[in-house]
C-alpha cells in the first residue's frame, strides 16, 4: 500500500529526465573573465566598434557591483573567473537548410521532444533554435520577411539592422541595471531579435529553445524583441539542459519594447537541470526580464512555467509608460527536493489608466523553497491605475517552504491596488479520495496539480500548454506504484 | 462476494476494530447501526485501504481476492466503493474531469477502452437524471462549497456513474432534507440488482424504510453484537442501544 509519505518521497526523488550530454567539438575560449575575453568575443562575432564600447562599458559597471543580499536563499558561490565565456559547435561554412546541420545536434534537440523540422511548419511555428552560443538554425525566415518580420539571431541583427540593434540595445535594461545584468552586457553570447513593423500580426508563434550544453559554458543570451505601433507578436521560449556535475550560471537578459497599441505575449517553459535530490549540480537562472509598453494602449504579457533549476531568481517586469497601457504577469513556479524558486514581478505604473494584472501559483514538494515576491508602484501621474494580484502556494508534503512577498507603492490617490493570497497543501485525504474512485496517488497529484495551474497554461499557446502540464506532471508524479 | 474474518484494526496504537465477522452475497442489502465511535467509518476506512489504519489480524476476500494486499485505487478498480461520511473538497479539479479521469481508470484496469466524450456525457445525463443530480454541480470543482446534501447526493451520483460492485454508504443519510432522503433512496434502489450488494451505514431506522435491508448489524465497541432483519433497526429505533450493551455484558460478566 502506497502512502502519501511514500509519495512525497517519489516526487522529491524523481530523476531528471532529460538528462544526456551531446559529443560535438566545441570552440571554446579559455577560462577568465578580462577585457581581452571581451575583446574576443566581439572579434570573434565581428561586431561594430560601438558594441564593443558597450560592452567594455556593462564590465566596467559589472566590476563595480557587489551580489545582492535581499534574496530569500543562500547565495551559492559563484567563480566567475572559472568559467569560460564563448563557446560554439565547430561549423565550416554558413548553412542554407536543417539538411546541413550537425545530425547529431538534431538528434539532442528531437531527444527533447523539439520538432525543428517541417511538422512546426504545420502547426504554424518557427524555430530559432540556439545551441550553446550560437544559433544554428533558422526556420521560415522568408515567409515572416515577406510581411518585414525580423527573426533571427542576436549576432545576425547586430550586422544586417545595426540601426535597430543600437537603438533599443539596453534601453529596458540598462547595462547598470544590476550585476548579472551588467555581466551579461560585457559578455552576452547570442540570442535572439525580433522586430515587427508597424500593423502587423504576426501569424506564427516565434519560438526558441534553449539548451546549454558546453561544460563549464555560463549562458549569457540576450534577447530582444520590438513590436511596433498596432502589431502584435507571441514568442515562446523553452528550454531543457542535459545533466552535468557543477553548477552552471545562467544570467540572461531579455527587453520588450512594445509601442502604441501594440502587443507582445512572451511565455516562458523553463526546465533546466534541477540538481540531484541534494541540490548538487544544478542550473542557475538568474534571468533579467523586463518589458515597455511605450505607446498609449500597449500591452505586455509574460506567462512562465518554471520547473528546472536549482535556483530560478528572476521578476519579469513591465513598465507601464503609455497612457492606458496593460502588463500581465502569469507564473507558475514549481520546486522539489532542495530547488529554489525566488520569483515574482515588477509592475511600473506610470502613464494614466494603466491596468495590471498577476496571477502567481507557487508549488513546492520535497524541501524545495519557493518565495513569491512582488512589487506594484504606482507613480504620481498614473491616474486610476488598476492592479489585481492573485497569489496562491500549494504545499506537497511538510518539509517544503513557501512564503510571498508583495511590495506595494502607490503615489496616486485614485489608484486600486487588489491583493489576494491563499495557501492550501495537497491533503492526505484528498489522495485518499480520489485512489477510492480508482486513480492512483500519481494522477491524483496531476489531477489536483492540473486544476491549480489551470489559470496559468491557459495563457499558453494551446500545443505549448499541453508541453507544460506534461512537465508538470513529469516533475511532480515520480513513478509511484 | 465479500467474507470479513474476524479483523482486527488499529489507529494510532488505538484498537479500534476487534474482531469482525461479516459475509456479504451478490445482491445483498447489509445496513449497520451502532452509536458513536463504535467504528463503523473505521470498518469503511479498513475495507477501503485507508493507509492510517492498522490491520493487525484477520482476513478479507472480494471475489477471491485478498482485497488487503490490494493498494486502495485497485480495490476501487475490483468493485469496492465508499461514499464518504464526510466527502472532502478539491479546489480546482472539475466534478467532470475527475469523474472521466476515474472512470477511465477504472475501465483500463478491467482492460477496457476509454469512453468517448459523446458516450460520457451520454452517461454522465442518465445517470444524473437517476440520482436527480444538479447538471449545474457538474462543472463546479469536486465537492468545493458544496453544502451538506449536496456533497452527499454527489456521492451517490459517482456511485451511479462508477457502477461498483460493492457499495459502502457511510451515513449518506445524514445532512439531507427528506426531499433529498426520498430521491437518494430511490436511486440506491434503483441501482440495486442482483449483482449488486450494499452496506449502509446509518443512524436511522427511516432510510431503511425506503432501503429495505436484507440484514441489520449492530457495531458496538469494534465488534458486531447483534444481527438481524429489519425488524431490527425498529426495535432499535423504540429502545435505543442500553438493552444491547447490557445483554453484552451480562453474556460477558458470565
Ligand atoms: N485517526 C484517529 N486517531 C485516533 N482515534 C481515531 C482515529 N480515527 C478514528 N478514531 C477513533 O476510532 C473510534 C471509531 O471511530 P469511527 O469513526 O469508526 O466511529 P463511527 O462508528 O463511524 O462513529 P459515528 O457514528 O460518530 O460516525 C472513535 O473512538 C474515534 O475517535
Ligand atoms: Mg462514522
Amino acid at each position: 500500500m502506497i502512502n502519501s509519505n511514500e509519495i512525497i518521497d517519489d516526487i522529491a526523488n524523481k530523476e531528471y529526465e532529460f538528462g544526456f550530454s551531446t559529443d560535438i567539438e566545441m570552440d571554446m575560449a579559455p577560462p577568465g573573465l578580462n577585457e581581452d575575453i571581451i575583446r574576443f568575443i566581439s572579434a570573434k562575432k565581428n561586431e561594430p566598434e560601438w558594441l564593443l564600447e558597450w560592452r567594455l562599458k556593462g564590465f566596467a559597471a559589472f566590476k563595480k557591483m557587489e551580489f545582492p543580499k535581499w534574496q530569500h536563499f543562500e547565495m551559492p558561490e559563484l567563480d566567475l573567473q572559472a568559467l569560460s565565456y564563448y563557446a560554439a559547435p565547430k561549423q565550416k561554412k554558413q548553412l542554407n537548410s536543417l539538411d546541413e546541420v550537425d545530425p547529431e545536434l538534431l538528434a539532442t534537440f528531437e531527444k527533447l521532444g523539439i520538432p525543428l523540422n517541417e511538422q512546426k511548419a504545420l502547426t504554424g511555428v518557427a524555430v530559432d533554435a540556439v545551441f550553446d552560443s550560437v544559433s544554428v538554425a533558422t526556420t521560415f525566415k522568408g515567409k515572416l520577411k515577406e510581411m518585414g518580420v525580423i527573426f533571427c539571431s542576436f549576432g545576425e541583427a547586430v550586422q544586417e539592422h545595426p540601426e535597430l540593434v543600437k537603438k533599443y540595445l539596453g534601453s529596458v535594461v540598462p547595462h547598470t541595471d544590476n550585476i548579472f545584468a551588467a555581466l551579461n552586457a560585457a559578455v552576452f553570447s547570442d540570442g535572439s531579435f525580433v522586430y515587427i513593423p508597424k500593423g502587423v500580426r504576426c501569424p506564427m508563434e516565434l519560438s526558441t529553445y534553449f539548451r546549454i550544453n558546453a561544460q563549464n559554458t555560463g549562458q549569457f543570451e540576450r534577447t530582444l524583441i520590438i513590436a511596433d505601433d498596432n502589431s502584435y507578436v507571441s514568442y515562446l521560449e523553452g528550454c531543457t539542459a542535459p545533466m552535468r556535475d557543477e553548477n552552471q550560471l545562467h544570467a540572461a537578459v531579455v527587453e520588450l519594447v512594445a509601442m502604441e497599441q501594440a502587443e507582445i505575449k512572451y511565455s516562458t517553459v523553463q526546465n533546466w537541470y534541477p540538481g540531484d535530490k541534494d541540490g548538487k549540480g544544478g542550473i542557475y537562472n538568474f534571468v533579467t526580464k523586463r518589458g515597455i509598453c511605450k505607446g498609449t494602449s500597449s500591452k505586455i504579457s509574460w506567462t512562465q512555467v518554471e520547473t528546472g533549476s536549482a535556483i530560478t531568481w528572476k521578476y519579469p517586469s513591465v513598465i507601464l509608460q503609455g497612457d492606458y497601457a496593460e502588463g500581465e504577469f502569469y507564473s507558475v513556479a514549481v520546486v522539489r527536493n532542495k530547488q529554489i524558486a525566488d520569483t515574482g514581478t515588477k509592475i511600473h505604473h506610470i502613464g494614466k489608466g494603466t491596468k495590471s494584472r498577476i496571477i502567481s501559483k507557487g508549488i513546492s514538494a520535497g524541501r524545495g523553497d519557493n518565495s513569491y515576491r512582488g512589487l506594484v508602484s504606482v507613480g504620481p501621474r498614473a491616474e486610476n491605475a488598476r492592479n489585481f494580484t492573485q497569489c496562491d502556494s500549494l504545499l506537497i508534503g511538510n518539509q517544503c517552504g513557501s512564503h510571498t512577498f508583495p511590495y506595494i507603492e502607490s503615489r496616486n490617490k485614485t489608484a486600486m491596488i487588489e491583493h489576494e493570497a491563499t495557501t492550501s497543501k495537497i491533503g492526505e485525504d484528498q489522495i485518499f479520495y480520489l485512489n477510492q474512485r480508482g486513480i492512483d496517488s500519481e494522477k491524483a497529484v496531476a489531477l489536483i496539480v492540473n486544476g491549480y495551474v489551470k489559470e496559468v497554461l491557459n495563457q499558453l499557446p494551446m500545443e505549448f500548454a499541453v508541453e507544460a502540464q506534461k512537465l508538470l506532471s513529469i516533475t511532480l508524479e515520480g513513478s509511484v506504484g | 462476494m465479500l467474507t470479513i474474518k474476524n479483523l482486527h484494526a488499529e489507529v494510532e496504537g488505538k484498537k479500534i476494530l476487534k474482531g469482525i465477522n461479516l459475509e456479504i452475497n451478490k445482491g445483498e442489502m447489509h445496513a449497520i447501526m451502532g452509536p458513536n465511535g463504535s467504528g463503523k467509518s473505521s470498518l469503511a476506512s479498513v475495507l477501503a485501504g485507508r493507509d492510517n489504519y492498522t490491520v493487525t489480524e484477520g482476513e478479507v476476500w472480494f471475489n477471491g481476492k485478498n482485497l488487503l494486499d490490494l493498494a486502495p485505487e485497485d480495490r476501487a478498480r475490483e468493485g469496492v466503493f465508499l461514499a464518504f461520511q464526510y466527502p472532502v473538497e478539491i479546489p480546482g479539479v472539475s466534478n467532470l474531469n475527475f469523474l472521466k479521469t476515474a472512470l477511465n481508470e477504472i475501465r483500463a484496469y478491467k482492460g477496457l477502452p476509454a469512453l468517448e466524450a459523446r458516450e460520457f456525457l451520454k452517461l454522465t445525463k442518465e445517470k444524473q437524471q437517476l440520482v436527480d443530480f444538479h447538471s449545474n454541480l457538474m462543472n463546479r470543482s469536486l465537492n468545493e462549497g458544496f453544502s451538506g446534501g449536496e456533497k452527499k447526493r454527489n456521492e451517490i451520483f459517482q456511485l451511479a456513474m462508477l457502477d461498483p460492485q460493492l457499495a459502502i454508504l457511510d451515513e449518506t443519510d445524514s445532512g439531507l432534507d427528506i426531499d433529498a432522503l426520498r430521491i437518494v433512496s430511490n436511486g440506491v434502489n434503483k441501482l440495486r440488482d442482483a449483482e449488486k450488494s450494499f452496506v449502509v451505514i446509518t443512524h436511522y431506522q427511516r432510510l431503511l424504510e425506503y432501503i429495505i435491508p436484507d440484514f441489520v448489524h449492530v457495531l458496538y465497541n469494534g465488534r458486531i453484537i447483534k444481527t438481524g432483519t429489519k425488524e431490527l433497526a425498529l426495535e432499535l429505533e423504540e429502545r435505543g442501544y442500553d438493552w444491547l450493551k447490557e445483554e453484552l455484558h451480562l453474556k460477558e460478566s458470565v
